[in-house]
C-alpha cells in the first residue's frame, strides 16, 4: 500500500446538543484516505455517515459541537480553523457532492452561472476564463454544453447530478465526498454516473469518500470500506477482504440481508431489532442488543480492536478466521 | 394476446385479469385546445394474476408501474381496457361498473400498501384509529369487535404485544414499525389481493428484510395475492414468482422471475439487469451501453418504444408499431421484433 495520505481523521467526535440531550452522531472515528484512493462509508440511516461528511467540511449547524479529534487535510488540521481560515480549503481542496441532487441547485439561476459563482469565490481574477472552465467541466461529466445557460428545472435527475459533480470538480480538489450520490437515480443512470466518476477520479488522481447505504454500490466503486454503526466505525479494511471475510457480526448481518440479482439466491437473514437511539446508545458495544453473539462483556465494556492484516473490527466476539 | 371472452372454466383460480389496460393523462386541458397531447402512462397492459401468486412489476421511474397498480384497485380510472376481478361467487367481474354493495365488497378484498410510511398515515390519529378506519368505513363490528380485530392484525404483522401499540401515534414508531402498521391497515379487511407499491424502498437494509419476510409469510398463511411494484430487481427476485418488466407504459417482458433474471430476452431487460451493481467486489460486470435516458411517453410515435435507445434496433423496429407481447418459448413473453 502507498502511504501518501490526503486526509487523516483521528478520534473525531461531533455531537449535536438537542433539547432532549446530547446526540453522539460521530463518536470517535479514525481513518485515513490515500491519494487516488476511494473509501466507502456504509451504514444505515442515523448511523452518522452523513454527519461525518458535514464535519469534514465543517458545514455544521449551530447546535453541533466538535468535541474532539483532528481532521488533517494535506497535513493541515481543519478542526481549529475559523470560518475565514476554513474557506480557502473548502471546495478548493475538499469538496462535496450532496445527497439531494434535486435540491442542491438554485432553481432561479442558470446552472453555468452557479458553477462560475463557485469558481470566482476562489479565483476572483479568473474573469472570462471561468466560462471556459465551465465548458471543460461539462465536457468532463458528459453534459451537453448547450445546457450551460439553462435552468435546473430543464435538467433531468441524472443531468442535475452530473452538474453537481461538475461543481464539486470545479477547483480540482484533492478529495471529494459523495454523500449518496446516486440514491435517487434509476439504475441505468446510476451505473453511467458511477462509472464516469471512477474514470474522472482516476484521470485526476483524486481521492473520494463515498457515503452510501447500498452495499453493492460500495463494493463496486471503493478500494477501502468502513462500516458504521451508532456513530462509530465497527469494521474497516480493503473492500475485497471485508466483503469476503467480515469480522464484525453487524457487517455479516448486512451482507446476509442484502439481496443480489446475480449469483446463488441465498436466504436473506433478518437482523432483529432496530438501530439504536443515539441519544441513549446501549452501553458497551452499541450493537449488543441485536447481536446473536453478545455476551456480558459486550453489554458492559467497549469492544477491543481485532486486527487481521489491513482489516480491523471493534468486537468482543469476532468471527473465526 | 389475451382474449377477453369467454373465460374458460380452467381459470377458476384466476383472481384478476388486466385486459389492454391504458391510462392517458392530458397535458393541456383547456377547451380551446383541439389537439391536446397525452402522456401515455400505461398503454395496453394485459396480464393474469392467480390466487396466491405474487406478480412483480419492475421498471424505472415513470414507466407506469404505480399507475397500473392504482388502476387495479380502482384508485385511478383506466382510459381504456378493463380490470376483471373475481367476485365472491367466483366469477370475473369488470370493476369499472361496480356500485354500492358490490363495490364495497371489492374494496374489502383489494387493498393497497403505499411506499412511504411517513406520508401515508395521519399523524394525529392513533395506530388503532388508522388500522380500524377501513372497518369503520365499511361499518363492520362495534368498538369492542374492532379493537379485537385490530389487535389480532397488529399481532399478525409482528407488532407485539398489540396493546402497547394500539394507542400510540405514528411519530412514536420507527420506519419499519410504521410500514408494519400500513400492512396491518391493508390486512384488517382480510383482503385476497394487495397492491404493494415499493413497500420496502424507504427502509434500511436490516429492517427491509424483515418486512419482505413478513409479506411472504402472510401471503402463504392467508393466501393473499400481491402485485408487488418495485424498481429493485433484487427485491423482486426474493418476493415474486413472476415478474413483468415495464418500459414507457408497456410490458416489454414477462415470465418466471428466476428465468427472466438469469436469461433475459428483451434488450431493455438485459440493459436494466446489467446496470444493477453486485454486492461482491470480486465480480466484474459488463454493462450494456444504452443510449440516452428514459423520456416521457407524450404522444409516442408508432414504433417500438425502446427504439431510440435499443442497441439492436433496425428499420423493422422503426417502421412498425410497438411489437406485441409474444411467447418466445417456455412461457416467456417479450415484446421485441429482434429477440
Amino acid at each position: 500500500m502507498t502511504t501518501d495520505p490526503v486526509l487523516v481523521v483521528d478520534d473525531l467526535k461531533m455531537h449535536y446538543m438537542t433539547q432532549a440531550g446530547v446526540v453522539r452522531a460521530v463518536d470517535g472515528v479514525s481513518f485515513s484516505v490515500e491519494r487516488g484512493q476511494s473509501l466507502g462509508l456504509v451504514g444505515e440511516s442515523g448511523c452518522g455517515k452523513s454527519s461525518i461528511a458535514m464535519t469534514l467540511l465543517k458545514l455544521l449547524p449551530d447546535n453541533a459541537r466538535l468535541v474532539s479529534g483532528s481532521i488533517a487535510l494535506n497535513g493541515v488540521d481543519l478542526v481549529p480553523l475559523s470560518e475565514d481560515e476554513m474557506r480557502p480549503h473548502r471546495w478548493d481542496r475538499i469538496s462535496m457532492v450532496f445527497q439531494a441532487a434535486m435540491n442542491s441547485l438554485d432553481p432561479v439561476y442558470r446552472v453555468g452561472d452557479q458553477i462560475v459563482e463557485a469558481l470566482e469565490a476562489h479565483y476572483p481574477a479568473a474573469g472570462r476564463d471561468s466560462m471556459e472552465r465551465v465548458r471543460e467541466l461539462f465536457d468532463l461529466v458528459s453534459l451537453d454544453p448547450s445546457y450551460i445557460l439553462r435552468y435546473p428545472h430543464e435538467y433531468s435527475g441524472g443531468m442535475r447530478q452530473r452538474a453537481i459533480i461538475a461543481m464539486a470538480l470545479a477547483c480540482e480538489p484533492d478529495i471529494i465526498i459523495a454523500d449518496e450520490p446516486t440514491t435517487a437515480l434509476d439504475v441505468i443512470v446510476q451505473d453511467h454516473i458511477l462509472r464516469e466518476m471512477q474514470t474522472i477520479q482516476r484521470s485526476l488522481d483524486m481521492s473520494m469518500i463515498y457515503i452510501s447505504h447500498d452495499m453493492a454500490v460500495i463494493a463496486e466503486v471503493c478500494d477501502v470500506v468502513g462500516v458504521m454503526y451508532a456513530g462509530k466505525l465497527v469494521e474497516f479494511g480493503p473492500t475485497t477482504d471485508v466483503y469476503a471475510n467480515p469480522i464484525h457480526p453487524y457487517t455479516r448481518a448486512l451482507m446476509s440481508a442484502f439481496p443480489s440479482v446475480r449469483g446463488e439466491k441465498h436466504d436473506l437473514v433478518t437482523l432483529p431489532g432496530e438501530p439504536p437511539n443515539l441519544l441513549d446508545p446501549p452501553s458497551g458495544c452499541a450493537f449488543n442488543p441485536r447481536c446473536a453473539y453478545a455476551t456480558d462483556e459486550c453489554r458492559t465494556s467497549a469492544p477491543p480492536i481485532v486486527k487481521r492484516g489491513d482489516q480491523w473490527a471493534a468486537c468482543w466476539n469476532p468471527s473465526e478466521e | 394476446m389475451i382474449d377477453t371472452q369467454p373465460i374458460p372454466a380452467t381459470t377458476s383460480r384466476l383472481l384478476l385479469r388486466a385486459v389492454d389496460l391504458s391510462k392517458r393523462f392530458p397535458l393541456s386541458s383547456g377547451w380551446w385546445d383541439r389537439n391536446p397531447s397525452f402522456v401515455h402512462a400505461v398503454d395496453g397492459v394485459s396480464f393474469d394474476l392467480m390466487a396466491g401468486e405474487t406478480l412483480g412489476i419492475v421498471g424505472e421511474s415513470g414507466c407506469g408501474k404505480t399507475t397500473t397498480g392504482r388502476m387495479l384497485v380502482r384508485l385511478a380510472e383506466p382510459t381504456d381496457g378493463q380490470v376483471l376481478f373475481q367476485n365472491q361467487s367466483g366469477d370475473l367481474e369488470d370493476i369499472a361498473h361496480l356500485k354500492g354493495q358490490p363495490l364495497k365488497d371489492f374494496r374489502r378484498r383489494a387493498q393497497m400498501v403505499f411506499q412511504d410510511p411517513y406520508e401515508s398515515m395521519n399523524p394525529r390519529r392513533t395506530i388503532f384509529d388508522t388500522v380500524a378506519e377501513p372497518l369503520q368505513v365499511q361499518k363492520i363490528g362495534d368498538h369492542t369487535e374492532r379493537l379485537e380485530r385490530v389487535s389480532e392484525t397488529l399481532g399478525l404483522v409482528g407488532l407485539t404485544p398489540p396493546s402497547s401499540f394500539l394507542f400510540r401515534f405514528p411519530h412514536e414508531l420507527s420506519g419499519g414499525q410504521r410500514q408494519r402498521v400500513a400492512i396491518a391497515r391493508a390486512l384488517v379487511m382480510n383482503p385476497s389481493f394487495v397492491v404493494a407499491d415499493e413497500p420496502t424502498s424507504m427502509l434500511d437494509i436490516s429492517i427491509r428484510t424483515g418486512i419482505m419476510q413478513l409479506m411472504g409469510e402472510l401471503a402463504d398463511r392467508l393466501g393473499i395475492s400481491y402485485l408487488y411494484i418495485t424498481h429493485d430487481l433484487a427485491v423482486a427476485r426474493y418476493m415474486c414468482s413472476r415478474i413483468a418488466v415495464m418500459y414507457l407504459g408497456k410490458i416489454v417482458e414477462m415470465g418466471e422471475t428466476e428465468e427472466v433474471l438469469q436469461n433475459p430476452v428483451h434488450p431493455y431487460t438485459k440493459a436494466l439487469l446489467s446496470a444493477v451493481p453486485v454486492p461482491d467486489p470480486e465480480s466484474t460486470r459488463d454493462p450494456i451501453d444504452i443510449k440516452g435516458s428514459v423520456s416521457v411517453p407524450v404522444d409516442p410515435l408508432p414504433r417500438c418504444r425502446f427504439y431510440d435507445r435499443c442497441p439492436i434496433a433496425d428499420n423493422t423496429c422503426r417502421d412498425n408499431d410497438h411489437p406485441p407481447l409474444e411467447d418466445k418459448g417456455s412461457g416467456r413473453l417479450a415484446a421485441c421484433y429482434k429477440a
